[in-house]
């Protein structure tokens, strides 16, 4: 299965987007870990971006970037979400008040807890009435993501774009579920070469389970391994590097995603 | 898209376990909505429960997953005979080329609830048997699913409100299509939690009685439980009267969270998409199964949409007020219900309307109809403007 990169975005601790960190991740310039700063997306009407919850404004930052890079359209284009997380904060909110005696829970609040709460407010904000789905695998979030984003691509014919993002819990969730910073990124693959083309994915399936591909430097290591939507490192980190390679990323147990990556 | 058959399947909600219980309530035109005495919820409305769930326990290996939705994912996986068909199944193309796509709206979340409510009164930390991975993650259901049925093929959870169990059959005709798979499990599971009770009622959509769909009087959705799974496989060589899934179509609304697009944009456009990937026309759908879940602006919406594709006179209806909205679990549940009315010629009238909004214009059945069904559409419209309609039918 084989599908075109057309734009990344990227947020996470010391990676404030995807143009910021190519050095980075390229390994041109030293990573410094920070805290990862998300600013409400302008896509959003200002009532809007007041009620967005966090992982929301996550997505749709590292989304909107993808589509910068990619010059294209938002409103023309379908989506794949993928979280391990969902919406912690609003999880907790509700659930406190559901422990309480008074049980008033806020009916604002209860829409934003749904796990498809990025894919609602991100359809209304780009005006996309595209498919859309949202994804959950557990630490294998992102490589579900991949693979069903890569698989409407190659059905469809048409350019579909992947985010994937976690936002930590508050406690006492975060002791439960620990996720070490909020991360997340973007792609927008097509089914053929456009002008912005940055390189090709090819994606196959396998069984049995395999290393990995780590990240040499030791911080983006540990992201990788504490953020489940940091598992994407590895192929940022290809895109970054432009050299051709095989990137391993983990799946669900006894499977793993071999991806070829290209740069043209 | 390519047809695929539905070679078994399974389902328990509030009608019963089994798709013959579930067929002889439709047929009855029995519900199975009771007044709400949900775990602690002083809330007055009416829920379709699955009765049996509190004394229920998974599997002794799979302890750890525990919780009220994954013993109804198992409840239902002991029906109609779907284990040992998956295990014919495992045998025919290998654990690990059969992919696993279900759908969840809350997952274990009812474990949460109740761990929120056992803090540590010092520390406020949950209590220590408290399985985060196994419960309240999204992808629980699928992990649960994944080891029980011994799969070892791809897989996720998908988790978009009320449309998730209907997505999946998408996921699998394109993973198949793809060469990813050779067959898919499918199906979706959702679960009473006090999340959704409170949470629908917090937005004025909980019926204070049994819900009603299209009727004049309708006054907001009565939530149920339930779990459906389908085993679909390529259709290279079927008997005539096989069930086929022949067509999926997903759009967004693009308009609010909770509310549906006034005009039903969004549940037109998942149709004709839907129709479209079947290759047919509206005139080829004998019966339309509705999303239908009696709220005043979904029941309004969904009838302008499915007036503008298929007109006055297709048959349709909700068989929500027999079951209740099984939120996650409703795509797959309706398709169930689909084939059911295609393979016993039943399309089923709708349990506790009484008289049809005037201002509603479908064709909208209050009888059961005993008639012969080759195709017909389903829809599942869910928060966040997910849209899915379903196309199935009868193979010739």
């Amino acid at each position: 299965m084989r599908v075109f990169v057309e734009g990344v975005g990227l947020l996470g601790p010391g990676l404030p987007g995807w143009q910021a960190s190519r050095g980075a991740l390229a390994g041109a310039e030293a990573f410094h870990a920070a805290s990862t700063v998300i600013v409400a997306s302008d896509l959003l009407p200002p009532t809007e971006r007041r009620r967005a919850p966090v992982p929301v404004k996550l997505a749709l930052a590292v989304g909107q970037e993808a589509f910068q890079n990619a010059g294209r359209d938002a409103a023309g284009t379908a989506t794949v979400f993928t979280s391990s997380s969902g919406e912690g904060e609003t999880l907790h909110q509700m659930c406190e008040a559901l422990a309480s005696a008074d049980r008033e829970v806020s009916p604002t609040r209860f829409h934003n807890s749904v796990h498809n709460a990025a894919a609602g407010y991100w359809s209304i904000a780009t005006r996309s009435r595209e498919a859309s789905t949202s994804l959950c695998a557990y630490d294998a979030s992102f490589s579900a993501g991949l693979i069903e984003a890569m698989t409407q691509v190659v059905s469809w014919r048409k350019p579909v774009a992947l985010i994937a993002y976690d936002q930590p819990y508050p406690e006492p969730l975060h002791s439960a579920r620990p996720l070490l910073a909020s991360f997340g990124t973007a792609l927008v693959l097509t089914p053929e070469a456009t002008g912005r083309t940055s390189a090709t994915f090819e994606l196959e399936f396998l069984p049995g389970e395999e290393k990995p591909t780590r990240m040499s430097d030791f911080a983006l290591e540990e992201l990788r391994l504490g953020i489940p939507a940091a598992r994407a490192l590895p192929l940022l980190e290809a895109l970054a590097r432009e050299t051709e390679g095989d990137v391993v990323l983990d799946f669900l147990t006894e499977t793993h995603l071999r991806v070829g990556v290209s740069p043209c | 898209m390519q047809p695929l058959v539905i070679s078994r399947f399974s389902v328990v909600n509030s009608l019963g376990r089994g798709s013959e219980a579930t067929l002889r309530a439709l047929r009855e035109k029995r519900s199975g909505l009771v007044p709400c005495d949900f775990d602690t919820a002083r809330l007055d409305t009416y829920v379709g429960p699955v009765a049996g769930l509190d004394d229920f326990r998974v599997r002794p290996d799979l302890h750890d997953y525990d919780c009220r939705n994954n013993r109804l994912a198992q409840l239902c996986l002991e029906q109609d005979g779907f284990v040992r068909e998956i295990a014919t199944a495992r045998d025919r193309y290998g654990a690990g080329r059969i992919g696993l796509y279900l759908g969840t709206s809350t997952s274990g979340l009812h474990a949460t609830e109740l761990a929120y409510r056992h803090r540590d009164p010092r520390t406020g930390a949950l209590p220590a048997d408290y399985r985060y991975a196994e419960t309240q993650n999204a992808y629980s259901l699928g992990g649960f699913v994944r080891r029980y049925l011994g799969l070892t093929g791809p897989g996720f959870v998908v988790s978009s409100a009320c449309s998730s169990s209907a997505k999946v059959l998408g996921n699998a005709a394109r993973m198949i299509a793809a060469g990813i798979c050779d067959a898919a499990v499918v199906g979706g599971v959702d679960s009473l939690c006090l999340m959704t009770l409170y949470g629908f009622h917090s937005l004025g959509l909980t019926s204070p009685g049994p819900c009603r769909p299209y009727d004049v009087d309708r006054d907001g959705i009565s939530i149920g439980e339930g779990g459906g799974f389908a085993l679909v496989e390529r259709a290279d060589r079927v008997e005539s009267g096989a069930i086929l899934f022949l067509g999926v179509g997903e759009s967004s609304d693009a308009y609010h969270m909770s509310t549906p697009h006034p005009e039903g944009l969004g549940a037109r456009l998942a149709m004709q998409q839907a129709l479209h990937s079947a290759g047919l026309e509206p005139s080829d759908i004998d019966y339309v199964n509705l999303h239908g879940t009696a709220t005043k602006s979904n029941d309004a919406s969904e009838d302008k949409a499915v007036f503008e594709v298929f007109g006055p006179h297709t048959p349709c209806s909700s068989t929500k007020g027999a079951t209740g909205h099984l939120l996650g679990a409703a795509g797959i549940t309706e398709a169930i219900v689909c084939i059911l009315a295609i393979a016993h010629g039943l399309m089923p009238g709708s349990a506790n309307t009484r008289r049809v909004d005037p201002a509603l214009k479908s064709n909208y059945l209050l009888e059961n109809r005993d008639e012969k069904v080759i195709r017909v559409l389903t829809n599942s419209f869910g928060f966040g403007g997910s849209n899915c309609s379903l196309v199935l039918g009868a193979a010739g």
